[in-house]
């Protein structure tokens, strides 16, 4: 792998060094540089330190990895490709992904999964081991969020808030939420067979990365989440 | 001198602080250095900081900064201050002359003591008379304006980037056991010296990244009291809000923060079965104070005499990330410019939106 040293540059010259350099590579030295990997395909990038907001914003198929802790915005408007965060993300990770996956070790901030949507073939899905901040995916419109708890699993798995707005996709959670609101027009319910199925598919890769025991990952309950409408919004306007 | 509020721009910002829990001092290269990663986070129209601990030789006298648009409005000016305080020493801020910083007023620094017989005639504790003859100063002696008035402490502000400020104003020549750093990208108004942050009163400092919704029923509410908002920004009005509630009402830190982001009266009523003294307290700040409620986005850091305390909405509309190592805590809109203070930092985290982090300086050591 190419490394790239970050020290110095800001983030156009270092997206343009990024650009320059053909293949997979290592960013050394990262500290706030944003936009790293913006709409970028077909490469494997790595990441030391901290990259910056909007990191792999409208990534469109590569994979990229950060040792330690992102900031806000990762993968904003990702169409394709996979984001890996060792430690912590920011707010509003995935904000309107419509494609690809963000699959955290830590914790994610306030509005991980804002806008997610899938589209034909398009089917982002977001993965946090730890807990998720406030409004975890507000507006949310399909994909899949699955936040783990992993870490501190006596503290709350999501903040206030969750699903606001949600008009499409799912969401799992592992914790049986006793605590948690919800929104009218959401249904919460605890997984059942074709749910732990279903989760099994999404997670298998996850605990490959991140070392886990599968089973003892499914071993716990999950709350899945979904919305009731397929319109939600057809009291709100006149038909026509 | 053109002031805030003659044009109108529609339109972000950065914050970082740095405290010493041991009463430490560290020179202002260190803040102006955790402004660089965040660079694109101003537009070059204020920076600014405040540091705490900087002027231990005149600890005791209030040290007013101020920028003066002419000689005379200076010369006026300091006939007014001779009238309610002794002067004790006065000077040219010193600056350093760099092409990036251009159009600077005259900027000077006043070491004063509030005049006994004043203070006595008027009735007043003594930082009630300095907060009035700032309030005055600033609302109608065009041309001059206070942009620091507490003790062994000091604001640095002006139009650029917060790298180039910190320059101007030789800030690596300072030490303080606190700093905090604020680079502005003006949403609203056009960005004049006064108007970069901190927003100061006292020893209260804001840094302020946001833009507040409920800007006019907090200034309706606070002029009431006595404050006169004349800068028609967000930020100054807080700066006031949190100078209301803790030196003039009271209230802890902790309650302040509840009450300009309290939480919502869904969350409320969910702490009644598990915190039923949180949900009474939570109920009746809100209850006595429903004027004060800061609605919008906003992330601040407050400075005062031995501590800080950063503070986010209760929606946590924008960033704002706590480190710490050793007996330094830092905060900041992002983890990099945390990094760039000290690449070692542990305990990173992001508080929730309405969670005050307060840091205090151990008894003593300030």
């Amino acid at each position: 792998m190419t490394s790239i040293q970050a020290r110095g540059l800001d983030h156009k010259a270092l997206n343009d060094r990024l650009r320059a350099v053909q293949g997979d590579c290592v960013i050394e030295g990262c500290c706030g540089q944003r936009f790293i990997g913006a709409g970028m395909s077909g490469r494997e990038i790595v990441i030391r330190g901290t990259p910056g907001n909007a990191l792999g914003a409208y990534l469109n198929g590569a994979s990229i990895t950060v040792t330690g802790n992102a900031q806000d915005a990762v993968g904003d408007t990702m169409n394709a490709g996979r984001i890996v965060v060792r430690g912590n993300i920011g707010d509003a990770a995935g904000y309107a992904m419509r494609g690809g996956q963000i699959l955290v070790q830590g914790n994610a901030g306030y509005r991980a999964g804002i806008h997610m949507k899938a589209y034909q073939d398009k089917f982002p899905v977001m993965i946090i081991g730890g807990r998720a901040g406030s409004f975890l995916g507000e507006y949310q419109a399909g994909g899949v969020i699955i936040v783990l708890n992993l870490r501190e699993p006596s503290g709350k798995t999501v903040g206030y808030f969750p699903c606001t707005g949600m008009h499409g996709g799912k969401m799992f959670l592992r914790s049986e939420c006793r605590e948690t609101v919800f929104p009218d027009q959401v249904t919460a319910r605890p997984a059942d067979d074709a749910d732990r199925e279903e989760l099994r598919g999404l997670l298998g890769e996850y605990c490959r990365l991140f070392g886990l025991d599968e089973a003892f990952v499914l071993s716990a309950p999950f709350t899945v989440v979904t919305p009731d409408s397929r319109n939600p919004y057809r009291q709100m306007y006149v038909a026509n | 001198m053109k002031r805030e509020g003659q044009v109108r721009i529609p339109s972000g910002c950065a914050i970082a602080a740095v405290i010493s829990r041991a009463g430490e001092r560290m020179d202002g290269g260190l803040i102006a250095r955790a402004m660089e990663p965040m660079h694109d986070r101003s537009n070059g129209l204020g920076g600014g900081f405040a540091g705490y601990g900087i002027y231990p030789e005149y600890r005791d006298l209030y040290a007013l900064h101020l920028f003066f648009d002419t000689r005379d409005t200076r010369k006026e000016c300091e006939a007014f201050l001779r009238e309610y305080f002794e002067i004790v020493h006065s000077e040219r801020i010193p600056t350093r002359r760099i092409p990036a910083i251009t159009g600077e007023p005259i900027i000077w620094r006043y070491f004063v003591d509030p005049l006994k017989s004043m203070l006595a005639s008027l009735q007043l504790d003594e930082k009630e008379y300095v907060a009035r003859a700032v309030m005055r100063i600033n609302s109608e002696n065009r041309g001059a304006f206070v942009f620091s008035s507490g003790k062994n402490m000091g604001t640095f502000k002006a139009v650029g980037f917060p790298e180039d400020v910190a320059e101007f104003y030789r800030l690596d020549e300072y030490s303080g056991y606190c700093w905090t750093g604020h680079g502005r990208y003006p949403t609203n108004t056009p960005g004049w010296w006064g108007g970069a942050h901190p927003f100061t009163l006292l020893d209260y400092s804001v840094v302020h990244n946001g833009e507040i919704s409920s800007y006019d029923a907090n200034r309706r509410f606070i002029e009431m009291y006595g404050y006169r908002c004349t800068l028609q920004t967000d930020t100054e009005v807080m700066t006031y809000i949190l100078d209301y509630l803790v030196r003039v009402q009271g209230l802890s830190l902790a309650e302040a923060a509840n009450v300009i982001a309290a939480p919502f009266w869904s969350t409320i009523a969910g702490e009644r079965a598990g915190d039923p003294e949180a949900a009474e307290r939570h109920a009746f700040l809100r209850t006595v104070f429903p004027s004060l409620l800061v609605t919008g986005p906003f992330s601040i850091v407050l400075g005062f005499t031995g501590g800080l305390m950063a503070l986010n909405d209760r929606l946590k509309l924008r960033s704002m990330v706590v480190g710490e190592k050793g007996d330094r805590v830092f905060v900041a809109s992002e983890e990099a410019a945390i990094r760039t203070m000290e690449p070692d930092a542990e305990n990173l985290r992001a508080p929730a939106g309405g969670e005050p982090v307060i840091i205090r300086v151990k008894e003593g050591a300030y």
